[in-house]
């Protein structure tokens, strides 16, 4: 899909909370070999902290980028599966701590690990139709692992922000193309009231992560008449470490590709997050003229993709705010008991 | 401006009363304090009550005509004065004017906190209220850990060991000893102080006043009524003021000094025309052993940051240069918050008439009682003076 | 009894100077505090502006909770600071993302935006402004 009216990235920002678990110490708990953990660590989020409160980190980073001034943002719409309120949306509470509003759009969105992009696809088209001048997407989650679940080991927190507005000199980024692919396919849920969310295994994996991907890139890939080999960085969804590196490998692209947009192994998959973050850590590092290709997934199912070209103005903008690498150095290791009580694990009723 | 004396007084021993309700004690105490006093109920025109958290921890508003009606004295002028934990010395405020204006011939002035009904998380959010709801207690910050940042500042800024701070407990338990009104009548060692549990860093457990029930009562008079009474001894009431500092330390100049002391101790000795000098003993308002320290600074017995050396040196002790918690302070006689203003009174009425027995201040003539709210946020000083 | 403040409109109306650290500064006298209003607690001078605070400060003095509030209880222990902002207001806050061990006075932080408690597991959540150490330093 392309705009009328070509669309930029005035500023981005990221959040990783401060605290992380070892795979070895859920391991340990559980019983299982240490050998057979899918990733080195997550992230925690402390117990003051939610997916609001994330976001709100995340779009303070993304306005210090933007140099633009709040009040001038139209619209916030922030995807997530794990928001503190059933009913209330966290937009309102969002755009308020951001000094944003109250003349603006705003929802929350939901659907599983893709609700950040499809905001952000949203976003677009209110910024390339001229209805506000500068919007904001936001992903962010607070992953609920059930305790021994396959999940546990990799449901991490994280939140990433991108503030939109017309492509211009003063953009750091714009993009070039996006695509969506979607299809009801129920490889992941929670029913209303359910702590915690179901997963059908093995078929998480060729029907819905790697078919909703490869769709997406490869729809994107065909309408704007580009390869692999035109990108300079790619980034996945990151449920773990394997599958993207093999949905890089189905695709065509190379693992000096992948490197820079994959997290997970250190901080795990941050759900609505997790491609943002990637992104953002791209974007942290990019050369002028580079070109992304950003594709999440969502279970239930579906992928947004999206060709993204740097421009010079990131050089610069992308220094007045804390990089993904900052926050993700930043750490404190906590054990299967603190982690427990940081996640409401442990029944006090 | 009439004479003001204070003929009788009472309370009840402070303790974790379970079978008094806060309407017993109030009651308790009153009676005791019509009885010293030799008047009948009949005699009092108006009650004063000194009280902070009747209504978040019983649950009970309206103080003034539920002692009215307990003391089977309806119809007169009564009402609950609150102040944080200064409620008993502002109630004391209160009393005093209403005679001193004239209006008045003999009041009864009667301070009550009901405290250990409460679980402990409950108390502690009673507490905070006498800080600012919304931007202090909001934070989840507790009144001990106010006084908490306090203490750490001051170990730091006068380079001060908190063993020589914690001694104040120390010096008010060996007293506490010969007070039958006391919650504690044991000495207590400094180890044991030092050992003892943090509720918040760096102030343990034993330098905190403790959580009990009471209720202490004085009876005032002006000249015309006294003269009706045959008492040997006479006592007036010389001088009363309140004063008021930012409600929260985030506002003050310098954390360690609560100004309200220094204004309000000035204004009374003004009243009473007399200076600090003729001061023999001095209750100060402990509610945990850096203040007491910080008290004896402010009232201008010690420089800044010199305090602890008074305790340290035995000055404080009832024949150093100025007596101080002669009968247990908050630490070991007690704190029953709204109450606490008038049991400190009614101890320098017992010094000033000679009824203190081993804890005694030779000669005892001039004594004034500090009652502190919140941190500072109100400052009373009442001060008697011995006539006879 | 219990003692809870729950209310909903009042945590409504605090919502632009707990999230923002709105304060407000005295044209009369030249100082600054929090929260915002506009009589000037230090000369009485009726006009007082609001700004928004600085967000870093440093650590006057601390302390830990141990013996929490009601509806703080399962926080505890969590540490209480006096932060003086760089522009000199000083404001109560917790402290967050630090161990107590670590803490130190003078050692300087950063606003940023947290949950302090919820009106019970069914009731509205409050925000507002915690310090943590820099992130960068």
């Amino acid at each position: 899909m392309k705009t009328n009216n070509e669309v930029g990235i005035a500023g981005y920002g990221a959040y990783v909370p401060l605290y992380r678990i070892r795979d070895e110490e859920i391991a340990r708990v559980w019983g299982r070999e240490r050998s057979r953990v899918p990733i080195i660590e997550k992230s925690v989020p402390g117990m003051d902290e939610d997916s609001l409160t994330m976001a709100v980190e995340a779009g303070l980073n993304a306005l210090r980028r933007a140099e633009i001034e709040a009040n001038r943002i139209g619209v916030v719409f922030v995807g997530s599966e794990s928001p503190p309120y059933a009913v209330k949306p966290s937009a309102t509470v969002i755009a308020e701590a951001l000094g944003i509003g109250p003349k603006i759009v705003a929802v929350d969105m939901e659907f599983a690990c893709r609700a950040g992009t499809t905001a952000m696809q949203s976003v677009i088209g209110m910024v390339s139709s001229g209805m506000i001048e500068a919007g904001m997407a936001i992903g962010t989650d607070t992953a609920q692992g059930r305790p021994s679940d396959e999940l546990e080991y990799t449901a991490a927190a994280g939140a990433a922000a991108f503030i939109l507005i017309r492509k211009s000199k003063k953009t750091l980024a714009f993009f070039e193309g996006s695509y969506s692919y979607v299809t009801d396919t129920p490889d992941f849920w929670r029913r209303e009231g359910e702590r915690f969310p179901h997963h059908a295994f093995r078929f998480t994996g060729k029907p819905a992560y790697f078919r909703h991907i490869y769709e997406a890139s490869k729809g994107l890939m065909e309408e704007l008449g580009l390869k692999p080999s035109d990108f300079d960085h790619v980034v996945f969804h990151q449920p773990n470490v394997k599958f993207p590196l093999e949905m890089a490998k189905m695709l065509g692209f190379d693992k000096e590709q992948i490197e820079l947009g994959l997290l997970s192994g250190e901080i795990g998959n941050t759900y609505a997050a997790a491609s943002l973050i990637g992104f953002a850590n791209v974007l942290d590092h990019a050369k002028p003229g580079e070109r992304i290709l950003v594709a999440s997934f969502g279970s239930g199912a579906g992928s947004d993709a999206f060709s993204v070209v740097v421009q010079d103005a990131i050089e610069e903008r992308r220094e007045l705010a804390p990089k993904v690498r900052d926050y993700v150095m930043r750490k404190i290791n906590v054990d299967y008991s603190i982690y427990s009580r940081f996640r409401e694990n442990i029944k006090m009723r | 401006m009439e004479k003001v004396y204070v003929v009788g007084g009472g309370a009840t021993k402070i303790d974790e009363h379970w079978d008094l309700s806060l309407r017993d004690l109030m009651v308790q105490a009153s009676e005791r304090a019509i009885n010293d006093a030799g008047i009948e109920k009949r005699d009092i025109e108006a009650i004063y009550v000194g009280n902070m958290s009747s209504g978040p921890l019983q649950g009970q508003e309206h103080l003034g005509s539920l002692i009215s009606t307990w003391l089977g004295i309806p119809g007169v002028s009564a009402y609950k004065v609150e102040a944080a934990c200064a409620s008993g010395g502002v109630a004391l405020h209160s009393a005093f004017t209403s005679v001193a204006s004239g209006l008045y011939d003999c009041v009864l002035v009667v301070g009550v906190e009901k405290m250990s009904d409460a679980i402990t998380s409950d108390l502690t959010s009673a507490l905070i209220m006498a800080d600012d709801q919304e931007y202090v207690a909001f934070t989840g910050a507790s009144f001990v850990g106010l006084n908490a940042l306090v203490y750490r500042a001051y170990m730091e800024r006068y380079h001060v060991k908190q063993e020589d701070i914690a001694l104040f407990a120390v010096h008010d338990h060996k007293y506490g000893v010969n007070n039958p009104y006391a919650q504690f009548r044991k000495e207590i060692k400094l180890e044991t102080i030092l050992s003892s549990p943090l509720v918040a860093d760096p102030i343990r457990l034993f330098e905190c006043a403790p959580v009990g029930d009471g209720a202490a009562a004085l009876i005032l008079c002006n000249e015309k009524k006294v003269r009706t009474l045959k008492h040997g001894s006479l006592i007036e009431l010389a001088g009363s003021a309140v004063a008021t500092d930012a409600l929260s330390i985030n506002y003050r100049e310098d954390i360690l000094t609560l100004k309200a002391t220094r204004v309000a101790f000035e204004r009374a000795l003004k009243m009473a025309g007399i200076e600090r000098k003729d001061v023999d003993l001095i209750e100060v308002h402990d509610a945990f052993t850096i203040l007491g320290v910080i008290h004896l600074e402010d009232l201008g017995y010690a420089r800044k940051g010199e305090g602890w050396r008074l305790v340290k040196e035995g000055e404080i002790e009832i024949d150093g240069k100025i007596p101080t918690n002669t009968m247990g302070g908050l630490k070991a006689r007690g704190h029953p918050v709204g109450a606490t203003g008038i049991y400190q009174v009614l101890e320098v009425l017992m010094q000033l008439r000679g009824e203190a027995g081993k804890n005694q201040v030779n000669e005892a003539e001039i004594g004034l009682a500090q009652n502190v709210g919140g941190l500072g946020g109100t400052v009373t000083v009442n001060l008697l003076r011995k006539v006879r | 009894m219990s003692v809870k403040v729950r209310s909903v409109p009042r945590v409504w109306r605090e919502i632009k100077i707990k999230y923002r650290l709105i304060g407000g500064k005295c044209p009369n006298c030249g100082k600054s505090f929090y929260p915002y209003r506009d009589n000037c607690p230090y000369c009485g001078f009726k006009g007082a502006k609001e700004v928004e605070l600085p967000r870093e400060g440093k650590v006057i003095t601390y302390t830990v909770i141990r013996a929490p509030p009601a509806d703080f209880t399962q926080y505890a222990p969590y540490p209480i600071a006096l932060v003086e902002l760089k522009d000199g207001t000083r404001v109560i806050a917790q402290l967050t993302d630090v161990n107590i061990e670590d803490i130190r006075t003078g050692m300087s932080v950063e606003a940023v935006f947290r949950k302090y408690r919820e009106q019970g597991e069914d009731g509205i959540i409050e925000y507002g402004i915690k310090f943590r150490p820099l992130l960068k330093s």
